[in-house]
């Protein structure tokens, strides 16, 4: 379950595929994706979508994806959202949004009911805590994997701004809305200035 | 009715407002999880919120799932169900006008230069993220060494990850993590 780099954005979609999903194979098609994601749901979205089920070009995927990249909110849950609706209209977006959380949220609820009950126990204990070390890891993993490519470019101007977001969330603990109320607009502001000087 | 005293109004007010700056995807929002369920809420110790992460990690399906477990840990099924709502439709609703909008205009340039923007922000979140989940889980020396061993494997091989989760867990349950 760690999220992907996103790929760049790719425009213009191309219509000539498979023929559009019905509701229920939309929902069938994100419930198979999703119970499939050990280790990223993104992966198995991008196989199902595009090379299974043919419902998307690699770019037209590349792109929707990029779009749910930049916009707030669980990335795969927003793809699969406009993804559904895309086919279907909205209600295509909630069969397609219930296959992807709504299968995978009984699972999770039933192991949260038996953390509940158990958790206590010193066993279940000690291998819950050896998971979520190894579980920070992976994450630590995926967050130099994002990196590389701005300290390849040599992007000081980016790893300043990455360096000052993970002080202010992750040392001085401060709001999160606070901070990118503040950051978001500066780092626009930079781009921006940025581009405009280059171009 | 304010949302101190009512547990389900609160999860759908704090998760709903969460989502819209969770820039780069759940993951991004654990600092923010930590913060507002541990520090200001009192609904999780530390110690819970570390299990609530493992959980959520060994389980199938996205990331944003950890929110079920909070929530199901406040309120119940109920608390479960409203929690991963308010924390999934509001930007999916989002991310469906503003794509509607996108496919109709050409604002090409607007979009990668907001991409461009965000990506940085988006990392020094994740880091955030490791750095404050690190804090509650890595307590000892051997836990430190699992966290950088799975970090390193994760960075130089293509080894499901499924394997470390597994031997993190295995390694815990030798009592060899403390």
């Amino acid at each position: 379950m760690l999220p992907d780099s996103p790929p760049a954005a790719v425009p213009v979609p191309d219509l000539s595929k498979s023929p559009p999903p019905s509701l229920i194979a939309l929902f069938v098609a994100f419930a198979k994706m999703s119970l499939a994601g050990f280790g990223g749901v993104l992966v198995w979205a991008r196989r199902g979508i595009v090379d299974q089920h043919r419902w998307m070009t690699a770019e037209e995927f590349n792109e929707t994806f990029a779009l749910c990249h930049f916009l707030p909110g669980p990335n795969i849950v927003n793809l699969t959202f406009v993804f559904g609706s895309r086919f279907r209209g909205l209600l295509g977006g909630i069969a397609a949004f219930a296959g992807l959380v709504g299968p995978p949220a009984v699972i999770v609820t039933v192991l949260a009911a038996l953390y509940q009950r158990y958790g206590e126990i010193e066993a279940l204990r000690r291998i819950l805590a050896g998971v979520s070390c190894a579980a920070i890891g992976l994450l630590l993993a995926t967050v130099f994997r994002m990196m590389m490519p701005l300290i390849k470019r040599r992007d000081v101007v980016g790893l300043v701004v990455l360096l000052m977001v993970f002080v202010a969330i992750g040392v001085l603990r401060l709001p999160l809305p606070s901070v990118l109320l503040v950051a978001i607009p500066l780092s626009i502001a930079i781009t921006f200035a940025m581009r405009r000087g280059e171009a | 009715m304010n949302s101190d005293s009512n547990p389900i109004l609160a999860l759908a007010l704090t998760f709903a407002v969460m989502s819209l700056f969770a820039i780069g995807g759940a993951n991004s929002a654990i600092p923010e999880m930590h913060r507002v369920a541990v520090e200001v809420r009192h609904w999780l110790s530390d110690r819970q919120f570390a299990d609530v992460y493992a959980i959520s990690q060994l389980s199938p399906g996205p990331n944003v799932l950890i929110v079920t477990l909070i929530g199901y840990s406040v309120a119940g099924l109920a608390g479960a169900l409203v929690a991963t709502l308010a924390m999934c439709l509001p930007t999916a609703v989002l991310a469906y006008f503003v794509s509607r909008f996108l496919a109709r205009s050409s604002h090409a340039r607007w979009p990668a230069i907001i991409q461009a923007a965000l990506v940085p922000l988006s990392i020094g979140l994740m880091g955030a993220s490791g750095f404050v989940l690190a804090r509650t889980s890595d307590r000892t020396v051997a836990a430190v060494l699992v966290t950088a061993g799975a970090a390193v494997l994760a960075s130089l091989t293509r080894l499901n990850p499924g394997w470390m989760l597994l031997a993190g867990g295995v390694l815990g349950f030798a009592g060899l993590i403390g």
